[in-house]
């Protein structure tokens, strides 16, 4: 039982290690963009699949997570170099620490946010959770293009050291995965799925809704936040306008073909989608069908997404997983 | 700042707000009656005012192409309600959610794929972008006419809603849906009544704001639609009154505090959302409204 899981993990660490070190640039970028992918995916369906509540979330904690990230890895020599709007302010020069701090930091800084979020929404019903956070992704970036003492307005920030690879990205996922599946059968998890399934009896039963809601937000926010540091790194470039809707829509894309509350479904998701987007990029460019040429149609693929979205909310709800997880094979005799 | 400045502002704001009043409208409306974010209806005023381009692009008489953008924005509500959010009606809400947003992200890309995402110039006739001098005050014509029609169309709303029998089910519907089907009304159809006039509502707006900002967009529906939602939570969700009000007062927040505090400007977006904030922490049920998650049961 035990070896099962500590040989998949072994698997996994391999095959991390074998694709970081033998195959060529192009792959190694696909394969990062997968693990950070999943780390936000996994994070972001702590708080819709396994909590129920419906969020937006994700592009504003990414952002917070690649400003931060970013701030803390920048020396403060680039900085001032950098900063052509306004100068920095001391406390941005002051920001320094090397990549492992500063991506914890990420994911403190986008949780502290979520928690203050969360007082105003779970208040109420979670109804305002979805509009509440896909306001707050707006939000985010007009703050960010209106400090440029702090974030170099709309210029964003460049040279970001590229510290992250494979080795980074692959063992967060892992981490990620392995916390997520951990609280899902946890009590909180199991808080979580009341919450979801009906939040009178939940409440009835001695659960504190408020808290278990605050709380699977907030840890979604964290994991956000550290793969928003990672995404900052691996593109060594960020300015606002990056973090717009398009990237929670692709997150909540994987969440659901994956299945939403299904962990495992997740992982394969983030590889379905994100190997798809790559594969489907024929469809924004030339066609010629059968001597007609289309012409470029940037966003055509953005349509087959959400029409697919929309097919599988009508007809498979469940997506591929259900809310299962792989290892529930290894629960049946219990 | 002297009187007339002042006066300006105001008219501005008037304008601005009724706007954010239309839009409010609908998705006061079709939360009331389903409990639904309907994340599309942003959206759907945005096809209204492409509906509004093509045609009067393709030489419709403006008045025509009005009334055409009106049914296409009723349409597409419709269709909207009939192939995403009815077959889910019994379905967990977040499935309902989720699709609404699937059609909001679907209908900004299709936009975008058939129009390209350069803004367009919107043209519209002379009576309507012209201005009047009075005493000083720059007046254009839209500012007269967007609130005329605003108020006009409440009070047809509100008629509606208050005094016709499909007005007595749609209230009764926000209480309690199988009782109703009980009584022997057709709630599909009432709902659909209830998109086909909040389409048609959002249509108007979106005409409104393409004369005003004389550019159309395939995401202009979305920071539109966004703010009309924080209005409408602000009167109260489930209030029609209450939409206008919360509209009006958002309208004057944004123009009156970027004319006094210019260096604001920039965080122009962001008060829609800070009154969501606030309204969320100190008075949840808005300025209108009652608690319609207690009037379900």
């Amino acid at each position: 039982m035990k070896l099962i899981k500590l040989s998949i993990l072994a698997i996994i660490l391999l095959f991390i290690w074998f694709a970081q070190s033998h195959f060529d640039a192009y792959a190694v970028s696909i394969l990062n963009n997968i693990a950070i992918f999943a780390i936000l995916a996994l994070s972001y369906n702590l708080i819709n699949g396994v909590a129920g509540q419906f969020s937006l979330e994700p592009n504003g904690f990414v952002a917070i997570g690649a400003y931060v990230a970013a701030l803390f890895t920048l020396p403060a020599a680039t900085k001032i170099d950098m900063y052509v709007l306004q100068d920095p302010s001391p406390l941005v020069l002051a920001m320094h620490t090397s990549f492992l701090p500063a991506l914890l930091l990420s994911g403190v800084v986008a949780a502290v946010i979520a928690f203050m979020l969360s007082i105003p929404v779970f208040r109420v019903r979670g109804d305002y959770l979805a509009i509440v956070t896909l306001g707050f992704g707006f939000i985010i970036r007009i703050f960010a293009m209106n400090q440029p003492a702090m974030t170099n307005g709309a210029l964003g920030l460049n040279d970001i050291p590229d510290t992250e690879n494979l080795y980074w990205s692959g063992f967060i996922m892992v981490v990620t995965f392995v916390i997520m599946l951990n609280i899902i059968y946890s009590k909180y998890g199991r808080a979580m799925k009341a919450v979801r399934d009906d939040e009178d009896a939940a409440t009835a039963m001695g659960i504190n809704t408020f808290w278990i809601k605050t709380y699977a937000f907030m840890t979604s926010a964290f994991f956000e936040g550290v793969g928003g540091g990672l995404m900052a790194s691996m593109l060594t470039t960020i300015a606002p306008d990056q973090f717009t809707f398009l990237l929670t829509f692709q997150l909540l894309i994987i969440i659901v073909l994956g299945g939403l509350g299904s962990m495992s479904g997740t992982i394969v998701g983030a590889i379905l989608v994100m190997g798809g987007t790559e594969w489907l990029r024929f469809l924004d460019q030339n066609m010629d069908i059968f001597g007609y040429n289309t012409g470029a149609h940037p966003g055509l693929r953005m349509v087959v997404f959400s029409m697919l979205l929309i097919v599988m909310m009508l007809f498979a709800r469940k997506g591929i997983f259900g809310n299962k997880e792989l290892t529930d094979i290894f629960r049946r005799g219990k | 700042m002297d009187i007339l400045t002042f006066m300006q502002q105001m008219i501005n704001g008037i304008s601005l707000g009724s706007m954010y009043a239309l839009i409010a409208i609908g998705y006061t409306l079709v939360y009331g009656v389903l409990r639904l974010i309907n994340f599309a209806h942003g959206d759907i005023m945005m096809v209204g005012a492409f509906a509004a381009y093509v045609a009067h692009a393709s030489g419709v008489p403006f008045e025509l192409s009005v009334v055409l953008a009106i049914i296409v924005a009723m349409i597409t509500g419709i269709l909207t309600d009939k192939i995403a959010y009815k077959p889910l009606r019994d379905a967990p809400k977040i499935s309902l959610l989720i699709t609404a947003i699937g059609i909001s992200f679907f209908l900004e890309n299709l936009f975008n794929v058939l129009f390209g995402g350069i803004p367009r110039a919107f043209s519209a006739p002379d009576y309507l972008t012209r201005s009047i001098h009075f005493e000083g005050i720059i007046i254009p014509m839209t500012v007269i006419i967007i609130p005329t029609v605003t108020l006009v169309l409440l009070f047809v709303m509100l008629w509606i809603l208050n005094k016709t029998k499909y007005g007595m089910a749609i209230r009764s519907l926000a209480f309690d849906i199988p009782t109703v089907k009980l009584m022997g009304i057709n709630a599909d159809f009432i709902i659909m009544l209830v998109f086909a006039m909040g389409s048609a509502l959002a249509a108007i707006g979106g005409i409104f704001y393409a004369i005003s900002y004389p550019s159309i967009d395939p995401l202009m529906g979305v920071i539109v639609g966004l703010k009309a939602f924080a209005a409408a939570v602000l009167g109260g969700i489930g209030s029609v009154a209450g939409a206008v009000i919360g509209g009006f007062i958002l309208g004057f927040t944004e123009i009156v505090v970027v004319a006094f505090m210019p260096e604001l400007g920039g965080y122009k977006d962001a008060f829609a959302f800070i009154f969501l904030i606030l309204v969320l922490l100190f008075k949840p049920t808005g300025i209108m409204g009652q608690d319609l998650e207690r009037s379900r049961f």
